[in-house]
């Protein structure tokens, strides 16, 4: 089996999913709390990677923070090492596609919890921070844990926008995914097996244990 | 200068009402004042600008000499910083936290020591003591209102606001924390604010009572002031009930309760309960008018008085008659000029005691 490969895209799926806890939260509570009239643009733009072929979106970072674009030449200066064929790149494009995954589930637990339970914390002098760590994310974590998972499993699963930008490269940019690609095109018929097995699994049963995680009452305070 | 709350909150709804809320009551004397009004007339917008929750449009609040809002100065003290304890119509206690770190939520500044002790004397004045390990969602309706009123109480707030408290109860519950609501209201010493449409829980809960009607604040008086003389038919529709008295027990016997209001003695239906304050209620419909001579009556309140004041209303007239209480009476106009019934004129009021509706107040 691909060692690598595996290594490779649990490195690549563990890092999205930390980053866009990080990032996702704060635009999915900016997008719950938030009464801008324009805010359908910021909606439409989060939720661009459901509809875009990972084509388009590849094709695009490519051009736009390729080595020849002033942007592509900050990010060079920024971390050292150039967007296109690096495992940096490869983030930075997994970060962006996965981006519906991480923030529709959280703007969607984050809408469910009670206003005056945050209300009520105002009042009670809590802070707007505290509020949020103490009551907002207690009571909204079973989504927010779905919203963690299926970024995760999506970027296991992630093939297109890795050949674009991050194209072939064993041990840096050649995921799971991109070796089964290459099993199949070389007709190693044996090796794609176990590594589709692999991945079927996997991502089985991360969705079998999320379900499983949001039927168990204790994780449901609203509904009591 | 007296301690006073004073508060213009102006706010538009697209499509819906205008809310103009003005009014100021003094802090020191009679801590709980009911705002009261149909639904939909602004008691909640303005319950929510005094929170610090909703920024009104214009206007001003002023809290004890300290400006909480002012709209021309740009002035938004924002809730932490108000020192405002609020108790919300379904509690909005968090499920996921035992009793008794609901009640120490608002004491994170505090040492844990002083939580707990903070917390411990609150069970104990609420009687919450047994339910401290428990969480909020295996509580009763009036367990979970007294372990609402805790944690707004406990990091001992200024003023202390209530929305429809008793809605989320149902029949029996709400009679008996309507009771003790009121004497923890009392014993809490923090000047209150309780929202409601429910003309009872007025009468129960409120020292004074403002009628908001149309997202005007109409009037602000005593409550049985106001729900005896409204200052306008709209504040008068409100309100429904022309004669409401304080009155005290005088002796219970057999199921009925004699009350003392003012210099009348009225026989009443109990609805049980110790209480020794109350207010009872007539309705000016339910006042008969009869001449003075003595008779026979199956009603068990005859009040010899003489009429003061007469109002024609279209069909009928309204008669105020002095009797030891002003009495507020509604006979056909064409009784009226059968008995005369003029200022000057003495005549028999005539009640029967279940149409004396008792509200208990402690």
């Amino acid at each position: 089996m691909d060692t690598a490969a595996i290594i490779l895209s649990a490195e690549l799926a563990s890092l999205t999913t930390a980053i866009l806890l990080v990032v996702g939260l704060p635009i999915a509570y900016w997008l719950v709390r938030s009464r801008w009239r324009l805010k359908f643009l910021v909606e439409a733009v989060v939720a661009l990677p459901l509809v875009l072929p990972p084509t388009v979106l590849g094709f695009y970072l490519l051009v736009g923070l390729g080595p020849h674009s002033p942007a592509g030449r900050a990010y060079q200066a920024v971390v050292g090492e150039p967007f296109p064929f690096s495992f940096g790149g490869l983030l930075l494009a997994s970060v962006l596609y996965s981006l519906p995954f991480a923030v529709q589930p959280f703007t969607a637990a984050l809408a469910g919890v009670d206003r005056r339970l945050v209300e009520a914390a105002h009042t009670l002098g809590v802070s707007r921070a505290s509020t949020f760590l103490w009551v907002t994310l207690p009571l909204a974590w079973p989504g927010v844990l779905a919203g963690a998972v299926l970024t995760f499993a999506h970027t296991l699963g992630e093939f297109g926008v890795v050949l674009m930008v991050g194209g072939n490269i064993p041990g840096r940019t050649r995921t799971l995914s991109v070796a089964i690609f290459d099993h199949v095109e070389a007709l190693e018929y044996g090796a794609a097996h176990r590594t589709a097995g692999l991945l079927l699994a996997v991502s089985f049963l991360v969705l079998a244990l999320v379900y499983a995680l949001q039927r168990r009452p204790f994780l449901r305070w609203n509904d009591r | 200068m007296e301690r006073s709350l004073s508060f213009d909150v102006v706010r538009g709804y697209a499509g819906g009402p205008l809310i103009s809320a003005r009014a100021e009551w003094p802090l020191d004397r009679d801590p709980v004042t009911v705002l009261f009004g149909p639904s939909g007339s602004g008691k909640t917008t303005v319950l929510r600008a005094l929170a610090g929750l909703d920024r009104p449009d214009a206007g001003f609040i002023t809290f004890d000499g300290q400006t909480w809002f002012e709209a021309r100065r740009r002035v938004f003290v924002r809730p932490q910083a108000r020192g405002v304890g609020l108790l919300f119509q379904d509690h909005a206690l968090y499920p996921h936290l035992s009793v008794a770190a609901n009640l120490a939520f608002g004491l994170g500044a505090q040492t844990h020591a002083a939580r707990q002790a903070r917390v411990t004397e609150l069970a104990r004045w609420l009687g919450l003591t047994a339910l401290l390990d428990r969480r909020p969602g295996g509580l009763s309706g009036g367990e979970r209102q007294r372990v609402a009123l805790a944690r707004a109480l406990a990091p001992r707030p200024r003023l202390l606001l209530l929305d429809e408290p008793l809605s989320a109860l149902d029949g029996p519950a709400r009679a008996v924390v309507r009771g003790e609501l009121r004497h923890l209201l009392e014993s809490a010493g923090v000047p209150a604010v309780v929202v409601t449409h429910d003309r009872t829980e007025a009468l129960a809960l409120g020292d004074r009572l403002a009628v908001i009607v149309g997202g005007a604040i109409r009037q602000v008086g005593p409550v049985d002031e106001v729900f005896s003389s409204p200052v306008d038919v709209e504040v008068a529709r409100a309100v429904g009930t022309e004669n409401v008295f304080r009155a005290r027990v005088v002796r219970r016997d057999a199921g009925l309760v004699t009350l003392r209001a003012g210099e009348a003695e009225l026989v009443a239906v109990d609805p049980g309960g110790t209480f020794e304050a109350a207010h009872a209620c007539v309705r000016a419909e339910d006042v008969v008018v009869e001449p003075p001579e003595r008779h026979d009556s199956s009603a068990r309140n005859q009040l010899a008085g003489t009429v003061v004041a007469r109002i024609e209303e279209g069909p009928l007239v309204r008669l105020t008659i002095a009797c030891g209480v002003s009495l507020v009476a509604l006979v056909t106009r064409a009784s009226a000029e059968r008995m005369r019934l003029v200022p000057g004129q003495a005549v028999c009021a005539v009640v029967k005691a279940p149409s004396i509706n008792v509200v208990a107040r402690d």
